[in-house]
């Protein structure tokens, strides 16, 4: 019950503090995530995850040059930093045989490994003001101030003007470089801005999150956003909605749990986030897209039932003929896929159980002028795709069958036409069967 | 003195192990793979300490590996099916499952013997208070013994597989038209750098693992082309970097798998850019020999 108390504190805001808390995680949150975007989309996503590691030397530089714990001060250090990590990586990649990735492990580790060395220096040095200086690594919100607020709140601003400003062009860079190159913008100066405004959000972002799991804000809300839309507009709103929501939630559990870091948390919600959109996405989500190809696979098993019942009838000259679900049919599809299709085709009224069965046990069943007519049109495009595939691209004719036996569950009726009237009206196809 | 000499030897086992099979690491392209695996099984040592509640090697080891032969196996599922770009997939799978240990950690601290500072930058100079006493005789510590277990595996698999890993790690197509199991060794791989992971977390943390792994295989690349050249060059500069850590720490007061990595860090940097230079001056040198043969 106590924790209760708590949450309705934290959320009406009693206390000033707590205030400047959410408003930094507000600000935080979205920056990096809003920056995110853009690297993700231009798939560098790991370089935010070593410019991430790099400010660590940088912040406990600042602090031993300054002494003191000004956020100004030490957010001005790991911009330092995490801009000479950057140099130190194109440098690498530039100047020897070493490949992207590699570099950043390298340019990552060492930074962090100065860092720490820096920060355990410190922290041995027994420099009353250096409490807290380790909250950088994994993040601790419930340390931030009034101060903060006003410098995160002026550099997100700037974050945010910035990319409205410059949004065309870095979103045209974002998605076609090359084509960017050839109407001659400046990728240099954009590739520079971009990398600004990552650093940026960066620094600002450690203090919420921490310098170890930094990178999962701007990559992972960027990934889940990916999955709703196609509109990069959109992606950039939901992308900084998922962080936000995120944020907020990693840091009620923080201000529940004292003990907690809020890095932590707050990847953790985030993740959830990602996950759940991989998986319930409409059309690009897992499941949405495994519903697709059920569907077309099931398309496909009754396309070809009612195919053989065309060819039956074909044979008979009689459509309407009375089958039992013999080896004609078992050959072509699976029993328990017939079993499927011809309930399916009974359901929608296309084939129909003949009402006073034969002697024999087994069950009759017959086409109707709608399952006539679905099975003329599957038949129809099978045959026009042969005679196409032989006139066209000279295949020879006994080679087109496979084809045309994948390509007749696609083809539209659009497509149809247009077959019909490049091959101007047909009435045979290559193997000499009429086409219905 | 003792104590001295345990530490550098702790060190310079780690980093033997880190520079074998870092050097691979570096050939397939897997540096940042390297990274995520060394933050993503934090989540299986917690979980391994939860449930046996004992700080006992093997089933940490276990409990790691589990989780550094499932990450790359996330990785991929996310790369493949859900078709995230694999720096992406990386990216967003290592964060959540280093989150998930340093979350688990803080919930359980009190039945927990391991804090985030350890997990951070680990502690090498406490290595010499876990001593195996074998009736009344001091062994020495615990960690070497583990260490030596795993620096023999990694010698084992490297000497006596070096061509299968050579031709897995240059051409997989290759070696997989020859007949060889690209997945397999792959795996193996994998479960080989899971181990010298887990064994080098006590001694230097999470993160500062990937400086060991990386740093001198990538500083013996710039030197040599060949794999058992580099291998030895790399084990050099691993220990070189063992060495001065060691020192500088002592020096700066602070904490010696930091300055590891630091000196690792100088050490590339250094033959870095000795190379750089020494390119420049040999073009140089190229085009005034031109220019004088043009000119005669």
């Amino acid at each position: 019950m106590l924790s209760l108390k708590k949450i309705i504190i934290f959320f009406t805001i009693e206390n000033p503090n707590i205030g400047y808390v959410t408003l930094s995680i507000l600000l935080l949150t979205s920056s990096a995530a809003l920056v995110g975007t853009f690297t993700f989309l231009k798939k560098k996503s790991l370089i935010g995850d070593a410019i991430a590691h790099a400010v660590l030397p940088g912040i406990c530089f600042a602090f031993m040059l300054t002494g003191t714990k000004h956020t100004f001060f030490l957010l001005l250090g790991a911009a330092f930093t995490g801009f000479l990590s950057l140099i130190c990586i194109d440098a690498i990649i530039t100047h020897s045989k070493i490949k992207e990735d590699t570099a950043i492990a390298i340019v990552l580790s060492v930074f962090f490994g100065v860092g720490t060395l820096l920060l355990t220096h410190i922290q041995h040095a027994g420099n009353p003001e250096q409490t807290g200086l380790n909250n950088f690594l994994l993040g601790k919100a419930a340390a931030l101030l009034e101060q903060d607020v006003w410098t995160f709140g002026i550099i997100s601003f700037l974050i945010v003007i910035t990319i409205i400003f410059f949004f065309k062009p870095l979103f045209i860079i974002a998605f076609d470089r090359s084509f960017a190159q050839s109407i001659g913008m400046s990728i240099t100066f954009f590739d520079f801005l971009l990398t600004l405004l990552l650093v940026l959000a960066i620094t600002v972002g450690i203090q919420a999150v921490g310098v170890v799991l930094m990178a999962a804000m701007l990559i992972t809300p960027a990934a889940a956003a990916r999955f709703w839309t196609y509109k990069i507009k959109k992606m950039i709103v939901l992308s900084v909605i998922f962080s936000i929501t995120a944020g907020l939630l990693g840091t009620t559990i923080s201000y529940l749990y004292p003990a907690m870091p809020t890095g932590p948390w707050i990847v953790l919600v985030v993740s959830c986030i990602a996950l759940l959109s991989f998986i319930f996405a409409p059309n690009k989500g897992i499941i949405a897209k495994k519903m697709k190809r059920d569907r077309f696979k099931k398309k496909i098993i009754v396309e070809n039932t009612l195919k053989i019942f065309y060819h039956l009838g074909e044979k008979d000259k009689n459509f309407f003929n009375k089958r039992t679900l013999d080896h004609h049919f078992t050959q072509k599809v699976s029993p328990s896929q017939l079993k499927y299709a011809i309930q399916y085709l009974q359901r929608i009224k296309c084939i129909q159980k003949n009402i006073t069965p034969s002697s024999s046990k087994a069950i009759d069943w017959f086409l109707t002028e709608k399952g006539k007519a679905m099975a003329v049109q599957v038949v129809r495009r099978h045959r026009l795709w042969e005679l196409y595939l032989s006139t066209y691209l000279n295949i020879p004719s006994d080679h087109v069958h496979d084809e045309a036996e994948s390509i007749e569950h696609i083809l539209t009726e659009d497509m149809e036409k247009k077959l019909m009237q490049l091959l101007k009206n047909p009435t045979k196809d290559p193997h000499q069967s009429q086409i219905p | 003195m003792l104590e001295t000499f345990w530490i550098l030897l702790t060190g310079i086992l780690v980093s033997t192990n880190c520079c074998l099979i870092g050097v691979y690491l570096l050939l397939r392209r897997m540096a940042m793979m390297g990274d995520a695996i060394s933050h993503a099984i934090l989540p299986g040592i917690v979980i391994a300490f939860l449930i046996t509640g004992s700080r006992d090697p093997i089933t940490i080891i276990l409990g790691a590996g589990v989780l550094g032969i499932v990450t790359p196996m996330i990785i991929h599922f996310f790369h493949r099916q859900i078709k995230l770009h694999l720096d992406a997939s990386i990216g967003i799978n290592f964060t959540w499952l280093f989150a998930l240990g340093i979350v688990l950690i803080s919930c359980f601290t009190k039945k927990i013997d391991l804090d985030q500072d350890c997990v951070l930058y680990g502690e090498i100079a406490y290595i010499p208070l876990d001593l195996w006493i074998l009736g009344t005789i001091n062994m020495g510590p615990k960690a070497i013994y583990v260490l030596l277990f795993t620096l023999l595996l990694n010698v084992f698999f490297v000497v006596r597989y070096y061509r299968t890993l050579y031709i897995t790690s240059f051409d997989p197509s290759f070696g997989k038209a020859i007949g060889i199991h690209t997945t397999l060794w792959s795996n193996v791989l994998m479960c080989l750098l899971s181990l010298t992971t887990v064994t080098a977390f006590e001694s230097v943390g999470a993160i500062l693992v990937v400086a060991l792994l990386v740093v001198p295989a990538a500083t013996a690349y710039l030197l040599t082309n060949r794999l058992h050249c580099m291998m030895i060059i790399a084990i050099f500069f691993g220990i070189v970097s063992t060495f001065g850590g060691y020192y500088l720490a002592f020096y700066t007061n602070g904490s010696i798998s930091g300055a590891m990595a630091t000196v690792s860090g100088i050490l590339f940097f250094g033959v870095f850019l000795t190379n750089v230079l020494k390119k420049k001056l040999f073009l140089r040198h190229k085009f005034l020999s031109k220019n004088i043969k043009k000119n005669l």
